[in-house]
């Protein structure tokens, strides 16, 4: 993942040095970095959990609030081989995950066309973007408990939250992208003689595409904060609903249980998401390493 | 309609065109401006910086519409982006998201042709731009002359009968761009298309066209045409030293000058 350049440093190498050994210190200069990163990565986190340890034993910090790793692994141990005290985990997490993943599913798809149609059309652009920077200042948190009256406990307010929280990112970098398409590059397409369509579908949205992937990376987890709040607000299972009986049974390890079952999913998500990027954007420059 | 069988390729009849600058102002980029292509035939228009060089192209392409006057092709009024152009960039305009041979199958493709036959006719035309070997590749790999060729490509597979080129090889090294001339003269010759070829250099000019327009400083009318006598076929790469070019240079720059000059005197005002 870390691509940074190698930097092999000045005069390291004598006149006369082959290529082939160049190539062999730069080889073994990357393996050392690369070390050297995950060995601090592994360092920092184990010092960060032996504290937090230590400290709530010591009873420097009071473990009534801030709970400590131990317990933390002990309560997810026990979710996840007998369950919680509201049925099993792992229906919990998956009505979680269904709802965040139908919100950004259809909030992303649905952000995408009005984008695209909205940054093709300016005429339009100019009359609904006064709307959406209306509707946009609204905090969408504040529309949970407004869903959950309208569409009732179950799965569509979670997703409805869902979407508006992604709905709006990916709405903004798909209009964008399309804005920034390179004009050259529309008038060369029209002159090879592509449609209105052919343009929008084989020019606007390809180059649109590096913008509103960076707008899907971050929401998917605002699609998973939809759905968690949701279950805050009301809800009968998922993530949500296990942090607010944690909090209400005053269970410190419960809610950072819930919050690392979280965080691995977003990062899961995000490390997918990477992965078909990748796969997407390959005819994108890779970065070249320098050599002295 | 009438199409005239004779008719020249490309006419501008004291053309016109305004721009509005984005506070409201109007600008005149052309000003009764006249031009005649003939069929076959490669002009070549110079003229200073700014001056209004790609307008005349635009207005040809049909992507924009003259404010006055009448643009016509091949003896019809222009309505809409013609089918019979081609263009060829000064900028990368080739689609980085796509591979060599996509992009120079993307005109036939666009204009309904059936895959296999937009395949056949793309590795043909990357056979004769010398690129057979960089089908796969994606344009980033590609050195700024290739991605020219491949540009070449991409507009010569339409068959256009007009060629418009605005200032294409500006952004290559010498040596590159020698290279490019004689194989944008090569393809022409074979493919009989008519020219206008946009630069900003004069020898470029003189090395490749029939005839050269010489354009004022903006709001760009013509000034004066020349028709360069050079035989054919032409070897750029030597032609610079002979008499007859550097008479051509010569006298057409004295003219030129004079545009340069009053263009360079504006700006600094």
């Amino acid at each position: 993942m870390t691509d940074a350049a190698i930097d092999i440093s000045a005069g390291a190498f004598s006149p006369g040095t082959s290529d082939a050994e160049i190539e062999a210190a730069a080889a073994k200069a990357a393996r050392h970095r690369r070390r050297t990163v995950i060995f601090w990565r592994v360092a920092i986190l184990i010092a960060f959990l032996g504290l937090w340890e230590i400290a709530a034993r010591q009873a420097w910090i009071d473990p009534f609030f801030y709970a400590m790793p131990s317990a933390i692994a002990q309560r997810l141990y026990e979710w996840t081989t007998e369950g919680t005290s509201e049925g099993p985990l792992w229906y919990h997490l998956y009505v979680t995950m269904e709802e965040s993943v139908i919100g950004f599913v259809t909030g992303s798809v649905a952000g995408i066309i009005i984008g695209v149609a909205l940054g093709r059309n300016r005429m339009a652009a100019d009359i609904f973007s006064i709307y959406i920077k209306v509707i946009n200042s609204v905090p969408r948190v504040v529309l949970a408990p407004i869903f959950i009256m309208i569409l009732g406990l179950g799965l569509a307010s979670k997703v409805a939250l869902a979407f508006v929280m992604v709905f709006f990112v990916v709405f903004h970098n798909a209009f964008q992208g399309v804005r920034e398409a390179d004009r050259a590059m529309i008038a060369n397409a029209r002159i090879l003689g592509a449609s209105n369509w052919q343009l929008t579908r084989s020019v606007i949205v390809p180059s649109a595409m590096s913008w509103i992937f960076a707008s899907l990376h971050v929401s998917f987890g605002f699609a998973i904060i939809g759905a968690i709040v949701g279950e805050f607000v009301g809800s009968r299972y998922g993530i949500g609903l296990l942090i607010n009986i944690a909090k209400g049974s005053f269970d410190a390890a419960g809610m950072y249980a819930a919050i690392v079952i979280v965080m691995v999913v977003a990062l899961g998500a995000e490390y997918l998401m990477t992965m078909v990027e990748d796969r997407l954007a390959k005819w994108r420059p890779q970065p070249l390493h320098e050599t002295q | 309609m009438a199409i005239e069988k004779n008719a020249p390729a490309i006419e501008l009849i004291n053309v016109s065109r305004r721009f509005l600058s984005p506070t409201g102002k109007s600008l005149t980029a052309l000003r009764d401006f006249t031009m005649t292509v003939e069929r076959g035939e490669f002009v070549a228009v110079v003229g200073p910086t700014g001056c209004g060089k790609s307008t005349t192209l635009n207005l040809v392409t049909g992507l924009a519409s003259p404010s006055a006057g009448e643009v016509r092709v091949m003896g019809a009024p222009v309505t809409g982006i013609d089918p019979r152009i081609g263009f060829v960039f000064q900028s990368d305009a080739l689609f980085p998201w796509r591979t060599v041979i996509e992009n120079v199958m993307a005109g036939p493709l666009f204009r309904g042709r059936a895959k296999s036959d937009a395949t056949a006719a793309a590795r043909d035309w990357l056979a004769r731009v010398g690129l057979s070997r960089f089908e796969q590749h994606y344009p980033h790999q590609l050195s700024g002359g290739m991605r020219k060729r491949v540009a070449l490509a991409q507009t010569f597979i339409n068959g256009p009968e007009i060629l418009l080129m605005d200032e294409p090889f500006s952004a290559l090294d010498v040596q590159t761009r020698v290279l490019m001339h004689e194989e944008l003269l090569r393809l022409w010759s074979e493919a009989k298309a008519s020219v206008v070829f946009v630069t900003h250099d004069l020898e470029e000019a003189i090395a490749l066209a029939d005839k050269v327009y010489v354009l004022t400083a903006g709001p760009a009318t013509v000034k004066s045409v020349y028709t360069i006598d050079l035989p054919r076929p032409r070897v750029v790469a030597d032609i610079r030293y002979e008499q007859s070019f550097i008479n051509y240079s010569r006298t057409i720059w004295a003219d030129l000058k004079e545009e340069v000059e009053t263009s360079y005197a504006r700006a600094a005002a």
